[in-house]
């Protein structure tokens, strides 16, 4: 029968188009999220970048040795601080970013989890990795005491000897198009690669008030909760644009498809009206 | 001859300050520095305090800083902070409110409460509120 072909292509079309309504909203919506959480990155990179430079540069005339946070111990537990979003619908950010730190992870039982965002929070639960304590609902507007809290929560158990390293796992923002998940060392602190980040060497040293241990002891905590708030805002930012362009392809997908579906809606009509058409010829042939 | 030498102020959330200036003062963890122009590369932590800048012209302008470091190179000066805001920015209200949290935190002191943590947070509130009130007080 004529009718139930198009009929059905025709529910297709409708329900297609509504989940491009869909897609569409939350792209807008993201768009606008992804502006504002870009600004933010924007005021927020040149405190956390001034944060590393400082500490590169006075790495590199401290000529210490002996720190807390610098020396290397035997590792049989490291902790990894996994950033990702609390929401789905944002292509590869969240897998990725849990990718980035499985790729690291050799033995899950040497492992200890700060996931940040219930979709790694859910992840590394499912699979069964030891959490400390995950950080829900803080992803998509992360402020500076967040990141306080986990630097502290990860300082703690580094200087209880329950970790021997530190691993931050974030996304970094290259460009609103692309989104690199990127895995850091936060402790012990890798002297020769912060060092390094500080190309020109100064003719004349910097001296530390009251001694460079007291700057040290200040200033790498300081450093690691910059860095954890950098990849806070780092991360977020990452998510709008990563849902953003998930969306838009989404968006696009559908129109695609809907333009297919007329098409074939129209073959379909056409061909029953032509079917109708034989038959009435047909019929009207016959009574002759 | 100039005598100014280039200042950053940086938070976390913004740029807080920047710009040639003549003088600052901050409150280090050891007492209060003064820092004039071609000082001696020197860095050091700071205490809760306040920021006295002295912009080219004379005039001063004070801000409240919570704690964070200073970096002096050849060239420039780098203030990290927590958080800094201008005299006449400041909430005393908030300062108010919170100073008075902090005091029920301290008083009610039992296992739960972070000493460290209120003794801060009052110390952030108090210094606003002193420097809010010393600024009216100059200008009486």
């Amino acid at each position: 029968m004529a009718g139930v072909g198009t009929r059905d292509i025709k529910r297709k079309i409708k329900s297609v188009n509504s989940t491009m309504q869909i897609t569409k909203a939350m792209e807008l919506v993201s768009t606008a999220k992804l502006k504002k959480n870009k600004d933010r990155l924007e005021m927020t990179r040149p405190y956390y970048e001034t944060v590393l430079k400082t500490v590169g540069e006075i790495m590199r005339d401290a000529d210490i040795e002996e720190h807390e946070y610098l020396s290397n111990r035997e590792i049989s537990k490291s902790l990894y601080i996994v950033l990702a979003g609390d929401r789905g619908l944002c292509g590869g950010y969240n897998i990725n970013a849990i990718k980035a730190a499985l790729a690291h992870i050799e033995d899950p039982s040497k492992a200890l989890i700060i996931p940040v965002g219930k979709k790694a929070f859910e992840f590394f639960k499912r699979n069964e990795f030891e959490i400390e304590k995950e950080y829900l609902g803080i992803s998509e507007r992360p402020e500076f005491a967040d990141a306080r809290k986990i630097a502290r929560l990860a300082m703690k158990l580094y200087s209880q000897e329950k970790v021997d390293e530190v691993h931050l796992v974030y996304t970094r923002m290259e460009s609103t198009i692309s989104q690199v998940a990127t895995r850091l060392k936060l402790v012990p602190l890798d002297v020769e690669a912060v060092a390094q980040e500080v190309a020109e060497v100064a003719d004349e040293k910097a001296s530390f008030e009251p001694s460079a241990e007291v700057v040290l002891d200040y200033l790498i905590p300081k450093s690691i909760e910059s860095t954890i708030f950098g990849g806070l805002i780092e991360s977020s930012a990452s998510e709008q644009a990563a849902r953003r362009n998930a969306m838009e392809n989404a968006t696009d997908n559908a129109e695609e498809m809907i333009e297919e579906l007329t098409l074939s809606f129209n073959q379909a009509r056409q061909s029953a009206i032509t079917q109708e058409i034989t038959e009435i010829v047909g019929g009207a042939e016959a009574l002759k | 001859m100039a005598s100014t030498f280039n200042l950053n102020i940086v938070t976390p959330d913004k740029d807080f300050f920047s710009g040639d200036v003549d003088m600052i003062i901050v409150r280090t963890v050891e007492g209060d520095m003064g820092i004039l122009r071609n000082h001696e590369p020197v860095v050091a932590p700071l205490a809760i305090g306040s920021l006295k800048i002295k912009k080219t012209g004379g005039s001063f302008e004070e801000a409240a800083c919570s704690g964070g470091f200073i970096n002096i190179t050849e060239d420039e000066v780098t203030i990290i902070t927590d958080a800094a805001e201008w005299a006449q920015e400041i909430d005393v209200d908030r300062a108010k409110t919170s100073a008075e949290r902090a005091k029920k935190h301290l008083e009610s002191a039992g296992e739960h409460v972070d000493i460290l943590r209120a003794k801060a947070s009052m110390a952030r509130a108090m210094n606003r509120i002193n420097i809010v009130e010393n600024k009216y007080h100059h200008e009486r």
